[in-house]
């Protein structure tokens, strides 16, 4: 499934070309298989597999063991570390005939009957966000443990630096491994520990039907070590299944039994304890379908579980973190149908090309095991979508013309083992190379080709924002100063490439997929497949990390294509260089600004305009060009504003949303001119931030009036001791160092919540059932950021019972309501605000049922809900009480959206209804003779106005520092250059420095318990600060990002040659 | 249906090597990277089975790697001093996960500029033994990486071993890699240097530098300027006066070609200074 093999010109030959034309050559170009032997987690098995298989390959489809990941197939992400002897491995890039006769441990192996102290210690810290790269850092970690129980943090990054993370910026990864000591020495509580219920789960299973696979039976019960029938391909089989009973739906009446936790209960030999129980209900037990629940774990692991009550500023180990440590988290790619078509995309090699197809009938009926070539002739619906409908210009498959390298133009559909062995090098294609222009300055010239025809020179649109007379402001000012920033692209590199599958139920088509947006996706699978939205049905899986990528569709439309067409299931998990080339990346953005003081030091004015390469398609653009104009001032008073954003298309990747929406971009542009100004003020650069800073009262670029909760100023006070303890000690070091020289900087954001003056409402339902649950339908995708907790912890106060109680069902979008994309940090607040709301709808009905005030208590003990009101108690036994369709005795819904007004022409109005505010401090030192930086310590101060879970807000901050450095110092996406995680680089943990967070509480009063969004925040001070500390140490600001060790050192040598 | 064999004995694989084009199989570090999703199409033989490839041991004369010694394996010999300047390179392949599999023939016969072990193997004189079913030669080192994924390896031979002659394995060495992050980097550049120090005056200097040039390469005329010199900071001086005119960066995402050649210059100091201390800096 690999865009590689779509190149004509990357193709290899045939080894045996006389012989390949031959269809029993063609089904049998492959290697022949051999038995393997060898064990798996103490268990031996044998397996039937082509000898040079991917072990990974061997442990996910042949073994069904989904807890090892596979994040780019080439030892760079190191996901699919697996122990082969004892020894950390990438299993991606181990032949199959080199673990034969060798024991292999997997993540699945590691919680032998209860959860390993490292598991545990994971939990404990919150080191695990997205969970996708969380098992191959926990089997690194183990076999680092093995030999050194007590690592120093020097040591932890050694062994684990062959492990990508995007979410968390590893130091809490770092701290886990470093405590997991401790949490060896704590006895294990065994199965006499009582068992309340835990209120832990994972919500991904909802209304899933999935075949169960051969290899676990019912023959592997307690004591029975054998898998009992090592079926040697269950995937290769496909094609035998009876497709009998519920037809062509990957049905069953169990649910997926190779999920990990039945592995760890009932298979890898802790089958001898509680009665083989595994640590993990699955669905379809009591507990009813779509939901999951956690017994007590076994491991003395506090889960923190507040009680009633308590719920918001507290930090249970997050409600889904469990199956994120065992490996049994089910993503994208977890879940895929046995009899599953695969899908192959072929993809444009180039980027401006028209192309027409030959014969495709003949070519695919040459070939045994492929069922069907689907093109855009094939669509039924609109060929044409986008996230923001009157801008939506992207078709599913080109129709003649691709605009960008990645383009998907043609999907080849067949039985597994005939894709696995598809060389695609002879697809009937002729593509006709046409001129490209891939950077800004290419693309807007007068005369220069159009991407889109109605799109006069290649403007999307673009955004203004106009406030008072800037020229007259900057032309009156005491001092000025201008400045240009360049910025590259930048690549989302969640480690789980998308991934899903997609059925067909009755008359309507299941698409189970991760994602940031299940009902933006129903609609745009809808439109494209010419369905009514209710025959689409979203099931999101656990997402592995989206940053923005996984809000716009990416092979939804594809595989339901094939599913509606074959009426087969379709299974399709990108590879690494196909997630990286045909999704969306960040914006590239051409800067300039001019911002003058007066002679106090206070902004007078400010004029911005940037430039935002927004590729072939539209997706985010719009919002880029929109969200920039409002925030290019930063979070200070500019009583003098204009402010551009222009987004054009290029025939570059497609750049969507990205973690800021391009304030990122325009926050280095402003924050990086503010250490100019004071230094030519010779005024300090944090206190010259202080004194401009936006404070309660004050008015906003759009002319907002911000009456409260604006945090920036206790955000940058908070930094002081920091700043000055900082400073001192690089002067202090850089009088004795000539070499190195130390920098610090200081940078500043702000961040309006939720959509730009557009509606985005959530919807919340929550419930009680008979059985004394409290059911929340949690509609926030978590995509590791922790909405699955932090919502649930809202409803819990809001409702006034304990977080234990609840249990969760999935966003699907058959049984939740819609509670928007996970997007514009936007969840806590928006999301929030309607659990909150949910929630006291819930309670106010339960008071009224039970005629008590809003004074009364709630508890539920069994199926039995108290209601306390002073010495007074209610007895409501919940089975007595009639049910809904879905189960619940009570329920509320309600719906929030953010009261915000329209931007008029000049951008003026009330676009958000809420704003987040933070400052960071970065500490560095810079070899200038090498033009290397080496981060020392990043300070962060984040006005969050509540933390509703503060360890998670810490795993935000760290995560998004870690992104923010990488955007800072060493990403930049070149399409058909860097399409691999080796080329591409993102910050590996020995990157990212101690991070001091510095919770800062002003509450807004529009957020839920006062809290305001922070996910998109916590990215956008870094790389300004980082760059103010670059030119601290060395004089040089650089100017165009990344600022790489070769740019740092080109201008450190221009800066020497002027003088 | 494409061959797969995976011999127990040398002479098994040469053997075969003799019918036909084969693909060869070790670490598999490279080979499945560059393979991608695509199906193989070639005959491959794994050369996995071969005990007799795998560990290090010592002649009168050599040392001898065996073709299947993995990183990690080398790391872990106990080796002379000498030797520091191939660990420290092992230590930074990849990752831990590459190490423990990927051998440092392979990383030889992949022919990268920014192959790991080649300046560091370099900086001990080290040739490649090669075996066919009728002949078996011996390369140096220079001799047998020819370009940019090319080598002298022909289709009938596969390498047996890495020889490093015993009067190479004197003095102390440091290899220096520059990336742009701290681990799993493809260098920008990066140096091996070994020197013998007698009596305060270097006897001997080696210096290797990759990632500068489309074979990684020694820098005679370095090693001449800092022959006869005493073992002190002019060591420094000496480098940084020192051509080098075998490096011939070329400009990629990494960095610009004119970065790469200072940067490979200020770490041949670093690293000279470091073999003449016999202290690692970092890069």
């Amino acid at each position: 499934m690999s865009e590689a093999r779509s190149f004509p010109g990357e193709a290899r030959p045939n080894a045996n070309g006389a012989t390949s034309d031959t269809s029993a050559a063609r089904l049998g170009a492959g290697m022949q298989a051999a038995d393997i032997a060898f064990q798996v987690n103490g268990i031996p098995v044998s397996v039937s597999a082509p000898p040079l298989r991917r072990l990974s390959t061997i442990l996910r489809d042949d073994l069904r063991l989904i807890g090892t990941k596979v994040g780019c197939d080439a030892g760079d992400c190191g996901a699919c570390t697996v122990l082969v002897g004892g020894n950390p491995v990438c299993a991606c890039l181990v032949p199959a005939a080199s673990v034969a006769g060798a024991t292999v441990t997997t993540v699945e192996g590691l919680a032998n009957g209860s959860l390993s102290a490292l598991q545990a210690a994971f939990l404990h810290h919150g080191a695990a966000q997205c969970g996708i790269c969380t098992p191959g850092l926990l089997v690194a970690a183990t076999a680092l443990l093995a030999r050194n129980p007590r690592p120093t943090e020097m040591e932890t990054q050694d062994a684990l630096g062959g492990v990508l993370c995007r979410c968390t910026g590893y130091r809490k990864i770092i701290a886990a491994v470093m405590d997991a000591g401790r949490f060896a020495e704590q006895p294990s509580h065994g199965s006499a520990a009582p068992h309340p219920p835990a209120g832990t789960f994972s919500p991904y299973s909802d209304g899933e039907k999935e075949e169960a696979p051969a290899l676990v039976t019912a023959s592997s019960q307690q004591g029975d070590r054998v898998w009992a029938s090592p079926t040697p391909s269950p995937l290769r089989g496909a094609t035998s299944p009876p497709s009998g009973g519920r037809g062509k739906e990957p049905s069953s009446a169990s649910a997926h039994p190779s999920s990990p936790p039945s592995f760890g209960g009932e298979v890898v030999g802790n089958a001898d304890r509680s009665g083989g129980r595994a640590h993990i209900r699955l669905p379809g037990s009591s507990q009813g379908e779509g939901q999951r629940q956690l017994d007590q774990p076994d491991r003395a692991l506090d889960l923190r579980m507040p009680a009633s009550g308590n719920a918001v500023g507290a930090s249970p180990v997050r409600l889904d973190g469990i199956p994120k440590v065992t490996g049994g988290e089910r993503f994208g790619g977890d879940s895929f149908p046995a009899d599953a078509l695969a899908v192959l995309v072929v993809r444009s090699p180039f980027h401006h090309a028209t192309f027409a197809f030959g014969d495709l009938d003949a070519w695919s009926s040459a070939k045994p095991g492929i069922v069907a070539v689907f093109t855009a002739s094939d669509i039924p619906g609109r060929n044409c979508f986008g996230v923001i409908a009157p801008f939506a210009d992207q078709p599913a498959l080109a129709e003649g013309h691709v605009r960008f390298r990645g383009e998907a133009v043609a999907l080849v559909a067949g039985e597994r083992a005939a894709i696995a062995d598809l060389d695609v090098a002879d697809f009937p294609i002729r593509w006709n190379e046409l001129p490209h222009h891939l950077q800004i300055g290419e693309a807007d010239l007068a005369g220069a080709a159009l991407v889109h025809d109605n799109r006069p020179g290649n403007l999307l649109t673009k955004g203004l924002v106009e406030r008072g007379d800037p020229e007259a402001a900057l032309a009156a000012a005491a001092h000025t100063v201008t400045g240009a920033i360049e910025t590259s692209y930048v690549e989302h590199a969640y480690i789980e490439p998308e991934a899903g599958h997609a059925y067909m139920d009755g008359d309507t088509l299941v698409v189970v997929a991760c994602t940031q947006a299940p009902y933006m996706d129903r609609d745009d699978t809808a439109k494209v497949l010419g369905l009514p939205v209710e025959k689409v049905r979203i099931v999101p899986t656990a997402t592995g990390g989206g940053f923005g990528s996984k809000l716009d569709v990416s092979l939804q439309p594809l595989i339901g294509l094939v599913a509606l067409k074959t009426g087969r299931p379709a299974a399709l998990a990108y590879t690494r260089a196909e997630s990286m080339m045909s999704t969306t990346k960040r914006h590239p953005a051409q800067m300039k600004a001019t911002i003058g003081v007066d002679a106090d030091g206070r902004i007078t004015g400010m004029v911005f305009a940037g430039d935002f390469n927004t590729g072939a398609y539209a997706s985010w653009g719009p919002t880029v060009a929109n969200r920039v104009p409002v925030h290019a001032s930063g979070p200070y008073a500019t009583p003098n504003y204009r402010a551009e954003g222009r987004a054009i298309h290029t025939h570059g990747p497609i750049s969507g949303a990205f973690r800021g929406f391009g304030v990122p971009q325009a926050t280095i542009m402003q924050e990086t001119l503010y250490d100019e100004l004071a230094d030519v003020l010779d005024m300090d650069r944090l206190e010259f931030r202080v004194l401009n800073c936006l404070r309660d009262g004050s008015e906003t670029v759009t002319g907002q009036r911000l009456d409260s909760g604006v945090g920036i100023g206790a955000c940058l006070e908070a930094l002081r001791p920091h700043w000055a303890r900082a400073g001192a000690e690089a002067e202090a070091f850089n009088a004795v160092n000539a070499d190195r020289k130390r920098g610090i900087g200081v940078a500043s954001c702000w961040y309006g919540c939720g959509n730009t003056s557009l509606p985005n409402p959530s919807t919340i339902k929550v419930g009680i059932s008979a059985n004394g649950d409290v059911v929340l339908h949690q509609g926030a995708i978590d995509i590791g950021q922790g909405s699955n907790t932090v919502i649930t912890q809202i409803c819990a106060d809001a409702l006034g019972l304990p977080l234990e109680k609840f249990r969760l069902r999935s966003a699907d979008t058959a049984i939740t309501p819609d509670a928007g994309k996970t997007s514009a940090s936007r969840q806590t607040f928006v999301t929030g605000k309607a659990a909150e709301k949910a929630g006291r709808a819930l309670r106010e009905a339960i008071l009224r049922f039970a005629n008590v005030s809003g004074e009364a208590r709630l508890e539920l003990q069994g199926t039995t809900l108290l209601i306390r009101e002073g010495e007074a108690a209610r007895r409501v036994d919940l089975a007595t009480l009639e049910a809904s369709a879905d189960g619940l005795v009570f329920l509320a819904e309600a719906t929030y959206d953010p009261p915000t007004l329209p931007l008029d022409a000049k951008g003026q109005g009330k676009p958000y209804a809420v704003y987040g505010y933070g400052a960071q401090l970065a500490e560095l030192e810079v070899d200038l003779r090498l033009g290397t930086v080496k981060l020392l310590k990043i300070t962060a101060a984040h006005d969050v106005g509540k933390a509703i879970n503060p360890v998670l807000v810490e795993g935000q901050i760290e995560g998004g520092i870690a992104q923010g450095i990488g955007m800072a110092l060493m990403e930049e996406y070149i399409p058909g250059r860097t399409e691999n995680l080796h080329d591409y680089l993102i910050p590996t943990i020995g990157d990212v420095p101690p991070v001091e967070t510095i919770l800062v509480e002003v509450p807004d009063p529009e957020g839920p318990f006062g809290a305001k969004g922070l996910g998109e925040h916590v990215l956008i001070p870094t790389a300004p600060a980082i760059l103010n500390a670059i030119r601290h140490a060395t004089g040089v600001l650089i100017t165009r990002l990344p600022a790489t060790p070769s740019r740092i050192h080109a201008a450190i040598r221009e800066k020497e040659a002027r003088r | 249906m494409i061959r797969y064999a995976k011999p127990t004995t040398v002479d098994e694989a040469l053997a075969l090597l003799r019918e036909g084009p084969w693909r060869i199989l070790a670490g598999g570090t490279d080979v499945y990277p560059a393979q991608g999703s695509r199906p193989f199409r070639d005959d491959i033989i794994d050369i996995n089975g071969l005990a007799e490839l795998d560990g290090i041991g010592e002649t009168e004369t050599h040392w001898l790697i065996g073709a299947r010694t993995s990183w990690t394996s080398l790391v872990r010999h106990p080796l002379p001093a000498a030797f520091d300047v191939v660990k420290q390179a092992g230590r930074e392949v990849g990752s831990a996960q590459i190490q423990n599999v990927g051998t440092i023939a392979g990383n030889l016969c992949n022919a990268s500029p920014a192959a790991d072990g080649v300046p560091a193997l370099l900086a001990l004189d080290a040739d490649v033994e090669l075996r066919s079913a009728v002949t078996t030669r011996r390369l140096p080192l220079r001799e047998f990486v020819l370009g940019v994924r090319r080598t002298a390896l022909r289709p009938d031979e596969m390498v047996t071993a890495i020889r490093v002659p015993k009067g190479a394995c004197r003095g102390a060495s440091a290899f220096l890699k520059l990336g742009a992050r701290r681990y799993l980097v493809i260098s920008i550049a990066m140096v091996a240097a070994r020197l013998v120090v007698e009596r305060g005056v270097v006897v001997e200097a080696a210096v290797a530098v990759g990632s500068c040039s489309a074979v990684a390469t020694r820098l005679p005329a370095v090693e001449g300027a800092l022959h006869g010199r005493e073992a002190d900071a002019s060591l420094v001086d000496a480098v940084m006066a020192a051509p080098m005119d075998e490096l011939s960066p070329i400009a990629d995402v990494r960095g610009s070609a004119g970065y790469r050649r200072d940067a490979a210059r200020e770490l041949v100091a670093r690293a000279v200074r470091a073999a003449a201390g016999g202290g690692r800096v970092a890069a």
